[in-house]
């Protein structure tokens, strides 16, 4: 290398905590912030969960549930796709992997800031609680949960008639203004860390993909959810003290309110400027980490590595400027609607070459069906069919049709909801063994990885379907033996039975990966060094599971990239990063 | 600090790649509380963006009148002071307040500036005296802004929710961006005040003393905020 610079964190000594609870619980170790990151995601994307079913026993049998009235599944609606999207899946790609894999994937010793990095945990847990203690509060008070969809749309979202309209919006725009303070303390450590904290040798380009996802996906958030924080505060003020920001004059259930002068389509930029590139902050590090799975577990050399790094950067930058493609039906000027199309289109160029990419590295490769493969494997297929739809509802001339149909439910379901899912599940199994020193059980994981990955199609496929006969999202009542029973094809009411079947199914099959979580911590089969063959840097610590500090007295030295498999002239079929080359080489 | 770091004459591209092909750092001699900050910063501006971008749409949207700048805001000079009369009725100058308050954030980030200089001359007292003074301007700031604050709520009447001159949107937006600026500059004379005594008890003695550039990013952030919220508040 041309440098020879002393990684800072060699010359400073650690802070090692003594007491219990400065080590498990208000632990500054990147690795512990990470599990409790994960663990609270996962947590309350059970709640999420079992709102989905909630919905769908409602959808397929009306009535079967009692006092699940219109109110109750409106705000089923907003709290499930909100917790999914921010508090499971944001939380979880960058609060758990991004704490785990960029300290370790770099050769540092942790983030750059422990302290701020266990408050940016502690703020978020402020913020789930926050979300939930609404739950609580309903059994005792009137206080219900918002139901003005997870879009949180004004005028509706605190207008009365709207379930929540009182209180419930306020607990969920606190709770997201302090989620977003709680993202940028954990955020700005990834960036400074991956910028300023690598180990020697590790040049921005060496960085394994997964590294790449989750600094993107990083900066997006640090640039989109300051859109979203200034929403929230605006609306607050316009529910609590009776500004009018977003409200126009209205008339509510016969009285005039005292709103007048606002401008509701504001609020859609504001909240898609943030909404748009939130997909991405999700998908971009499920790229990153998927590219790794595919090149571990497929023994090659991901194909095209810094094509799949522009890539990455050209998403992001496009994610910025396409948000207006969720409004093509919001009445703004369709000159508009041509400019955002176009934008939209043309993310589609990157993403494809991420695409061609990854089956360009499957192309011949030594490929082993491992169940961190099978869950990649299933990502890339699953983001193809969620990629191509969205290009049917990138132009607006499709779009308007299909607008708040079961089409667009289907859309993005498959693109950012079953596709970071997988490419979660895929990453727990893959680095489970590194972070507890055991594997995982295969017989378990395979069967949850068939239940899950069929199961998705199962539930999500129908859907498509009932969007062009044109049953429109976010109903109480779509079926026979509702209000409207003539309003649906019957067709429409079998899907919907079928569906919520497959959904039941497919809920309770992930209770197997719990088991398989919790019982193989105990139990499970011990794990060496590197199970996988793999080259990046976290497989290369001294201890497994790695202790706190990650590495010896000296950080590891970095002489190649991540992707070294089947080099000749080596006696491994990988080669690991901190490797020297030969001189001859 | 290495040899390599910024040879001046190479074209972006060269520096581009030559950051991207090095380890450990990309930023060479940044600390990582800078890059943090200016990272940070980024985040920030998106932040006051967003209020300045949707208060101009509503202001450009807004059916009621808006109420003319150069007179809410303007500063009646007193025609009398303790009994001594000095014109024949109080004048009211536009944007005489603001001016003030304008040169008064302006020359803090001049002290400050002046601070970080000291830092890197390592003279602590220099440092400590002169982020006090800074920190001095910025509560001045904020105490002309109370007042200003009040005037408009007790004269004129002005409530977040409520403007007898026209739009309540100008009361809402005045008072959420010139609140949420207010609270960055108390938050930063906070900040300049716990990072001066630190560096009066010699907790930095050992650095480069890079806290005070530090500080002193923060604090010129929300100074250039502020001519944003003068241009578009009072001048348009």
């Amino acid at each position: 290398m041309a440098t020879a610079e002393i990684p800072y964190q060699e010359t400073v000594p650690l802070h090692h905590p003594k007491t219990w609870l400065g080590k498990y619980v208000f632990s500054q170790d990147h690795k512990v912030i990470a599990v409790q990151y994960g663990i609270t995601a996962m947590a309350v994307g059970l709640v999420a969960l079992v709102l989905s079913w909630l919905m769908r026993i409602q959808l397929a049998f009306p009535g079967l549930l009692e006092g699940f009235g219109p109110d109750e599944y409106l705000s089923a609606i907003t709290m499930h796709g909100m917790i999914m999207v921010i508090y499971l899946l944001t939380a979880f790609l960058l609060g758990a992997f991004g704490n785990f894999c960029v300290p370790l994937m770099c050769g540092a010793r942790d983030m750059v800031f422990p302290f701020v990095n266990m408050l940016s945990y502690w703020v978020y847990l402020i913020s789930v609680i926050l979300l939930l203690v609404v739950y609580p509060l309903m059994l005792f008070t009137d206080v219900a949960p918002t139901g003005a969809g997870w879009t949180l749309y004004p005028p509706q979202t605190i207008t009365a008639g709207t379930p929540g309209a009182d209180w419930g919006i306020v607990l969920m725009l606190a709770s997201l203004a302090i989620f977003i303070v709680a993202f940028t303390m954990g955020g700005l450590n990834y960036i400074t860390t991956i910028l300023q904290a690598r180990t020697r040798g590790m040049t921005l380009m060496r960085m394994p993909l997964t590294v790449w996802g989750i600094f993107i996906a990083t900066f997006l958030g640090l640039i989109a959810f300051p859109a979203l924080f200034v929403s929230a505060v605006m609306m607050l003020l316009d529910r609590l003290i009776g500004t009018s920001f977003f409200m126009p004059a209205i008339v509510s259930l016969g009285q005039k309110l005292e709103y007048s002068g606002g401008q509701p389509l504001l609020f859609q930029h504001l909240f898609w400027f943030f909404g748009h590139p939130e997909v991405y902050i999700v998908a971009l590090p499920a790229f990153g980490v998927v590219s790794d799975l595919i090149s571990v577990h497929a023994r090659k050399n991901i194909f095209g590595y810094r094509m799949m790094v522009w890539a990455i950067v050209a998403i992001g930058i496009l994610s910025l400027i396409v948000w207006a493609h969720h409004m093509y039906v919001a009445g703004m000027h369709p000159y508009f609607g041509f400019f955002f199309a176009t934008t939209t289109l043309i993310i589609a160029v990157p993403t494809a070459i991420k695409v061609y990419n990854w089956t360009l590295t499957l192309w011949r490769a030594n490929i082993k069906l491992t169940v961190p493969m099978l869950f990649a494997l299933s990502f890339v297929l699953t983001f193809i069919m969620g990629g191509i739809t969205g290009l049917f509802l990138g132009n607006v001339i499709i779009d308007i049709p299909l607008s708040d149909t079961y089409f667009v439910v289907a859309h993005f379901h498959m693109v950012m909801g079953v596709s970071p899912i997988l490419a979660i599940f895929g990453g727990i199994y893959h680095w489970y063994p590194k972070l507890t020193g055991r594997m995982l059980n295969d017989t378990v994981g395979k069967i949850h990885f068939y239940f899950t990955f069929i199961g998705t199609y199962v539930i999500y496929f129908p859907m498509h379907y009932l969007g062009f006969v044109g049953v429109p999202r976010r109903y109480y009542e779509t079926a026979l033996g509702g209000t409207f029973p003539d309003f649906y094809p019957p067709s429409a009411h079998y899907l919907n039975i079928f569906i919520t079947i497959a959904a039941l199914v497919v809920g309770i099959a992930q209770l197997l990966f719990i088991y398989n979580l919790v019982h193989s911590y105990f139990k499970g089969e011990k794990a060496s060094d590197n199970p996988w063959g793999a080259n990046s840097l976290e497989w290369r610590t001294p201890q497994t599971p790695p202790s706190h500090g990650n590495w010896d007295e000296r950080l590891p030295t970095v002489h190649r990239w991540a992707y070294d498999f089947g080099v000749p002239g080596h006696d491994t079929d990988h080669v690991p990063q901190d490797v020297p080359r030969k001189e001859s080489a | 600090m290495t040899e390599t770091t910024a040879p001046g004459n190479e074209s972006i591209f060269t520096a581009t790649a030559r950051d991207w092909s090095s380890d450990v750092t990309t930023f060479k001699g940044v600390p990582w509380g800078k890059a943090m900050m200016w990272i940070f910063l980024v985040s920030d501006t998106f932040i006051f963006t967003c209020f300045l971008v949707s208060y101009m749409t509503v202001r450009m949207t807004v059916t009621d009148p808006w109420p003319n700048p150069s007179e809410v805001f303007a500063l009646a000079i007193p025609n009398e002071l303790f009994g001594l009369q000095f014109f024949e009725s109080s004048i009211p100058v536009p944007l005489l307040l603001i001016a003030i308050m304008t040169f008064v954030l302006i020359s803090s980030s001049g002290t400050m500036a002046m601070a970080v200089n000291m830092g890197y001359q390592r003279n602590k007292k220099g440092v400590v005296l002169l982020m006090v003074a800074t920190a001095l301007l910025g509560m001045t700031f904020v105490g002309m802004q109370i007042f200003e604050w009040s005037k408009l709520i007790i004269d004129e009447e002005v409530a977040a929710w409520q403007n007898p001159m026209g739009a309540a949107q100008f009361g809402s937006f005045f008072f959420m961006v010139t609140g949420f600026h207010g609270l960055h500059v108390s938050a930063g004379v906070a900040y300049l005040l716990i990072v001066a005594w630190r560096v009066g008890r010699g907790h930095y003695d050992h650095t480069n003393f890079e806290i005070v550039e530090i500080t002193g990013l923060y604090w010129h952030f929300v100074d250039l905020v502020w001519v944003f919220i003068f241009a578009l508040f009072y001048l348009w």
